[in-house]
């Protein structure tokens, strides 16, 4: 490199000849020389400078490059890994409680067609149509030489199905994997399992959504890759509902009755073990709701949850606790039943006279409508209002079915004394049997509230008291003595010690003024085994009529009640209960002498 | 000298490449066959659950109770019902076993109890 000097002798001496200063000389040299050196430097920074940024700009580029490629393709296993975890996008299963399958998924294929490939639209159109009976062959031609170019022929095939449209041979018949709900039981609890539908559907896979049920109300859950395939565990006992069912159903067609519900619920956890309305249908072809008709009548409204019904006498047992709690009354207290008693412009009867007074006791056990009014008077509207709600009365059960927020009871809105006596013996509060299910359970478990649950628990549900355990145990008493002498001896299942309580409510009629003569919803509301209560056993029947004697029958004590008691019979041996003698009563002993 | 590092250091690379390739392959291999036994293992898995649906579907309620009507003859099987528990006290239980004899005492009487044919079956212990 060539260093030019700072004071030239040429320049110097020039200088110094004109004499002008030869410092400028080396000044001015000095100062090209740092300029020299300012550019270099400065073209080295923006070199580095320029390097650097390719590599920042190549370090994002691959960063993005990379963010984009992992969003736009299709999400792969690892397959390097030890399959340890592995990803399941299938909805979980629904097992009872004893983890036997309720709902469970079963892979096959659903029919497209692409017509722009088809070879032989008339032949695939007429083999199509005798393949699958319920397609219509000119409606199958029309959309093949039609202009659409992609359309669903079938959602669901069986094996055999795929197979002949196999064996048809068109290429432009295609087949997509889908994953399709299976409830392999049938009819067996159809109502609580709901159905399930396909959501968003594409070429290779369809979302699988609930549409009622538990299926819908825990869609969420069933369909989190988190649970890693945990089936959701109901309350529900398989064989219980079965037998249930089975005997109901039975019952309902002796009865004549257009329709039935029952519930049996543990009294200590709440948990549903069994619930039955029917009609019932079956969730693996779920039918359209109706459009026409009673909502009430279709097979898929659940009398159990969703049917709001006056229950009638059931509810005087609520009376008579509450009367116990609040020490206003003990068992064997009189209680006025002159009948008729006239309040206003109403007048309250009995089924027939039972003389000028009862007791407590006996007032439930002959079901003495006038008897429990005047119980309900001596409470007043205020305490009645408010026990009734302590026990859910007036709320919506929290069951976990997708229905159970729609049930909101209906009661009057001003609660006047005259409420107060008709509601105190279940007239005038609409309310669904799951309801009163809870009631009796809150009432007999010891007095503690409990909620209804579909979902298996292992502990008893500790609620809020609302009755002491005296009172508990003296209704429990009480209902016990109306199954040995009262209005449901049919009741009576040896062994398991039932106690129970009838109701036999008209039915309103449709335009809401007045109540048919003809048409009863009865109710038994029993609990077994009554000296330790561990189950609550609800039967409701629409409309029963029993033919057998000269004049026919409908009060509960006829119909409802027989029922209930086969199906005590056929269940409490499946839920583990051996038959037994009530303990008797420890022996007192007397002090007779020092 | 030299040379010979040089000969040796492209025998190493040679040697290497050789090595690398085939580790590359093996994996390649490797790979491929976690892909198979992970196919395997998916069609297990579906099959699984088509022969549990399957099970469901034989052992559903329905079915059994007109399989137990429709052999009713063979079988006799009922619904379960209360009558059919029982106490422990009305189980029969066979008779407790004699004893053992220990020291067997010569019963032998006169010669007109009757013909002598005990003493085959005393069984001494």
């Amino acid at each position: 490199m060539i260093r030019t000097p700072l004071r030239p002798l040429a320049r110097v001496l020039k200088a110094r000849q004109t004499g002008e200063n030869p410092d400028a000389i080396e000044r001015e040299n000095i100062r090209l020389r740092h300029e020299e050196m300012r550019d270099k430097a400065r073209l080295r920074a923006q070199g580095r400078l320029l390097v650097l940024s390719v590599f920042f700009l190549g370090a994002f580029m691959t960063v993005g490059a990379r963010m984009g490629h992992l969003a736009a393709s299709e999400p792969m296993e690892p397959q390097a890994r030890a399959s340890g975890s592995q990803i399941l996008a299938q909805r979980a299963d629904i097992v009872d409680r004893n983890g036997r399958i309720l709902a469970t998924n079963l892979e096959t294929h659903a029919l497209y067609a692409q017509p722009p490939i088809m070879i032989d639209k008339e032949k695939a159109a007429r083999e199509l149509a005798v393949i699958f009976p319920d397609l219509d062959e000119k409606e199958l031609l029309e959309d093949f030489t039609g202009k659409r170019k992609f359309l669903w022929i079938k959602k669901k095939l069986s094996p055999e199905q795929k197979q002949a449209v196999h064996d048809i041979g068109d290429p432009g018949l295609l087949f997509g994997t889908r994953e399709m709900r299976l409830y392999p039981n049938g009819h067996l609890a159809a109502h609580i399992l709901g159905g399930a539908s396909f959501g968003r559907e594409g070429v290779h896979s369809a979302e699988v959504i609930g549409v009622a049920g538990v299926e819908s109300r825990f869609d969420d859950f069933l369909r989190d890759p988190v649970n890693e395939g945990a089936p959701l565990e109901l309350s529900i006992d398989m064989t219980v509902q079965a037998a249930a069912e089975r005997v109901l159903h039975g019952g309902m067609k002796l009865l004549n009755a257009k329709g039935a519900a029952s519930v049996l619920m543990d009294v200590h956890t709440g948990e549903i073990i069994s619930m039955v309305s029917l009609p019932d249908f079956d969730p693996n072809i779920r039918p359209r709701p109706p459009t026409e008709g009673e909502p009430g009548d279709s097979p898929l409204f659940n009398r159990a949850v969703q049917g709001l019904y006056e229950l009638g006498s059931t509810f005087k047992i609520f009376t008579a606790a509450q009367a116990l709690e609040l020490g206003l009354v003990n068992q064997s207290t009189m209680i006025d039943t002159k009948g008729p008693m006239v309040y206003g412009r109403h007048r309250i009867r009995d089924f027939r006279n039972y003389g000028p007074e009862l007791t407590v006791e006996n007032v439930i056990v002959k079901s003495s409508n006038i008897g429990t009014a005047h119980m309900a008077l001596d409470i007043g509207a205020k305490r009645q209002k408010e026990f009734l709600a302590s026990l859910g009365f007036f709320q919506p059960t929290q069951v976990e079915l997708t229905e159970a927020p729609g049930a909101q009871p209906l009661y009057p809105k001003q609660w006047k004394d005259i409420s107060t006596m008709t509601i105190s013996y279940g007239h005038g509060i609409s309310t669904s049997p799951l309801h009163l299910a809870a009631g009796y359970a809150s009432l007999l478990n010891g007095g503690t509230k409990v909620t209804p649950t579909l979902i298996k628990r292992a502990t008893p549900q500790q609620g809020p008291r609302i009755v002491s355990e005296q009172t508990s145990k003296a209704s429990a008493d009480m209902l016990r003595k109306v199954v040995t002498k009262g209005t449901a001896s049919f009741g009576e299942v040896p062994g398991y010690h039932v106690g129970g309580k009838t109701g036999t409510a008209d039915k309103p009629l449709t335009n809401g003024r007045g109540y048919y003569d003809d048409k009863v919803i009865s109710t038994f509301a029993s609990v077994f085994p009554a000296h330790d209560p561990k189950y609550v056993l609800i039967v409701t029947l629409d409309e029963p009529t029993e033919t057998s004697g000269p004049k026919p029958r409908r009060t509960a004590g006829w119909t409802a009640v027989p029922v209930a008691s086969e199906m005590t019979r056929r269940m409490a041996p499946l839920l583990g209960l051996r038959p037994e003698i009530a303990p008797a009563a420890p022996a007192k002993v007397t002090l007779t002498s020092n | 000298m030299r040379g010979f590092l040089y000969v040796i250091s492209a025998l190493a690379v040679v040697a290497l490449a050789f090595w690398a390739y085939q580790q590359n392959y093996a994996t390649q291999q490797a790979l491929r066959d976690v892909r198979n036994l992970q196919n395997d293992i998916a069609t297990q898995r579906s099959r699984l659950a088509v022969l549990r649906a399957e099970w469901a579907y034989l052992n559903r309620p329905d079915r059994l109770r007109d399989l137990a009507e429709i052999n009713f003859d063979r079988l006799g099987l009922l619904p379960l019902m209360p009558e059919q528990f029982g106490l422990v006290d009305q189980v029969a239980y066979p008779p407790q076993p004699l004893l053992p004899i220990t020291d067997p005492v010569e019963t032998r009487a006169g010669p007109d109890i009757g013909p002598d044919t005990d003493d085959e079956e005393v069984q001494l212990p």
